[in-house]
């Protein structure tokens, strides 16, 4: 597996902390990442392909430095976003996945044969001359999917995949990540897809407040929820009892 | 070229696009230049080959079509009053064709092989332009028509359900917002994939 490395990174928009200083390395085979919304996880996933780049500290991917030479760890590390739509570019789904592998450089018999074995592997041969932006929720992220890793990357980020999904296309993506043999990274508030994985990481407040495998990790920032949801009724409850 | 290529074996499809490319211009032009009804008509029967050469199934055709015969509904008409008959007829010939060919390119061509060939063409200009940025610019402008169309129909939907229907301002401002927030994402997803060199 390869080496995510986080050595004291801090991030801030807008005057406000969202990662601080956060040290980890991550080399399982599947991490997860969860958190409140505003707790820094995707800031943190956004930062091992280099999306956003820390104010302090630095990411390494494979001993790679991640602000320096960010061309190279974008080879390695491939991306899922939360909505499939703004990630399909080409017109058709062949054309679509065929589109990563232009800066490829490959022969054209090369680049068909990696495109069918991407399509098949996700079970879109059948869909692969209709129009992308026509197919469903679960079949455009299952496209996503495709279109990154018909590039080979060796490690997957995905930033809550399988959030904007019913519950069927959801189980049906999830399914999909479980069996990738490529080192996986996924942020994402359906804490079931989490509960195979090697190890999850807690985000609280820009912090990691938790970083064990999942049977110690999830029931701790249900916890966390929890608490939370007390300190939010307390507040109601002193606004209603004010109230006139 | 929005999603309406239609895959298929024939000779049409297997010839190169640039191929295809400098065949349409070559017909298109010498289309534009005819002014002899009787040749237009042997023009017809050409076309008429090429498509049948294409194996295209004619209701994808049509729907080319159709947008132009609200053009021919109102052009012909005034040409008819205007100029006579046999203009008229030229006219709606020469822009029937031409349509018909265009549309025989799009349904054998994928996009893909359309910006391979723009590429090519635009090889010999490298020193001034980059020829594969010039084609994700056009893969991009042409994404980004279902993409805005999506925007606004589902802006259409929040203003109906807000009982706003009257106000273009409860149109206007969230599309121009959420079109330049789908930049943005589309811009970030490029990146991920490789593509910001």
């Amino acid at each position: 597996m390869s080496a995510i490395v986080f050595e004291r990174v801090s991030r801030s928009f807008d005057g406000r902390r969202v990662v601080d200083d956060v040290s980890l390395e991550l080399v399982e085979h599947r991490i997860g990442i969860v958190g409140a919304n505003g707790s820094g996880k995707s800031t943190l996933a956004r930062m091992i392909n280099g999306l956003v780049e820390p104010d302090a500290g630095r990411v390494l991917v494979d001993g790679l430095d991640v602000a320096k030479q960010g061309r190279e760890v974008r080879r390695r590390v491939g991306f899922v976003f939360t909505n499939a739509d703004t990630q399909i570019v080409m017109p058709t789904v062949r054309e679509d996945v065929a589109f990563t592998l232009r800066r490829h450089r490959l022969a054209p018999a090369e680049a068909n044969e990696r495109v069918d074995a991407a399509l098949a592997r996700f079970g879109l041969t059948e869909l692969a001359e209709r129009p992308a932006h026509r197919l469903s929720g679960g079949q455009k992220q299952l496209l996503a999917l495709a279109s990154v890793l018909v590039g080979h990357p060796a490690i997957l980020v995905a930033d809550e995949p399988t959030t904007l999904l019913d519950a069927r296309n959801a189980r049906r993506v999830a399914r999909h990540l479980a069996g990738l043999d490529e080192q996986l990274v996924v942020v994402s508030h359906q804490l079931e897809l989490l509960d195979d994985f090697d190890r999850v990481i807690v985000m609280e407040g820009g912090r990691v407040v938790c970083d064990d495998v999942p049977a110690v990790a999830l029931p701790r920032y249900r916890e966390l929820i929890d608490t939370e949801d007390e300190a939010d009724d307390g507040v109601t409850d002193a606004a209603e009892r004010t109230r006139p | 070229m929005i999603g309406v290529f239609h895959p298929g074996g024939s000779l049409v499809h297997r010839a190169p696009a640039l191929l295809k490319l400098g065949l349409l211009a070559a017909l298109v032009t010498a289309i534009a230049l005819q002014h002899s009804v009787l040749v237009l008509a042997g023009a017809c029967l050409v076309v008429a080959g090429i498509v049948a050469l294409a194996r295209v199934p004619l209701r994808l055709l049509w729907r080319q079509l159709v947008p132009l015969l609200w053009l021919l509904a109102i052009a012909v008409p005034i040409q008819l009053l205007v100029a006579g008959w046999e203009l008229a007829v030229t006219v709606a010939l020469r822009l029937l064709l031409a349509v018909v060919l265009a549309g025989v390119y799009s349904l054998t061509t994928p996009v893909t092989e359309t910006l391979d060939a723009a590429q090519t063409l635009l090889r010999p200009f490298r020193r001034w332009i980059d020829a594969d940025r010039v084609g994700l610019a056009l893969a991009l402008a042409i994404r980004a028509i279902p993409l805005l169309g999506e925007i606004v129909a589902e802006v259409l939907d929040a203003r109906r359900a807000r009982g706003a229907e009257g106000s273009i301002r409860a149109v206007a401002v969230p599309v121009i917002v959420r079109a330049l927030r789908t930049a943005d994402h589309l811009g970030e997803a490029l990146v991920a994939r490789g593509l910001d060199d």
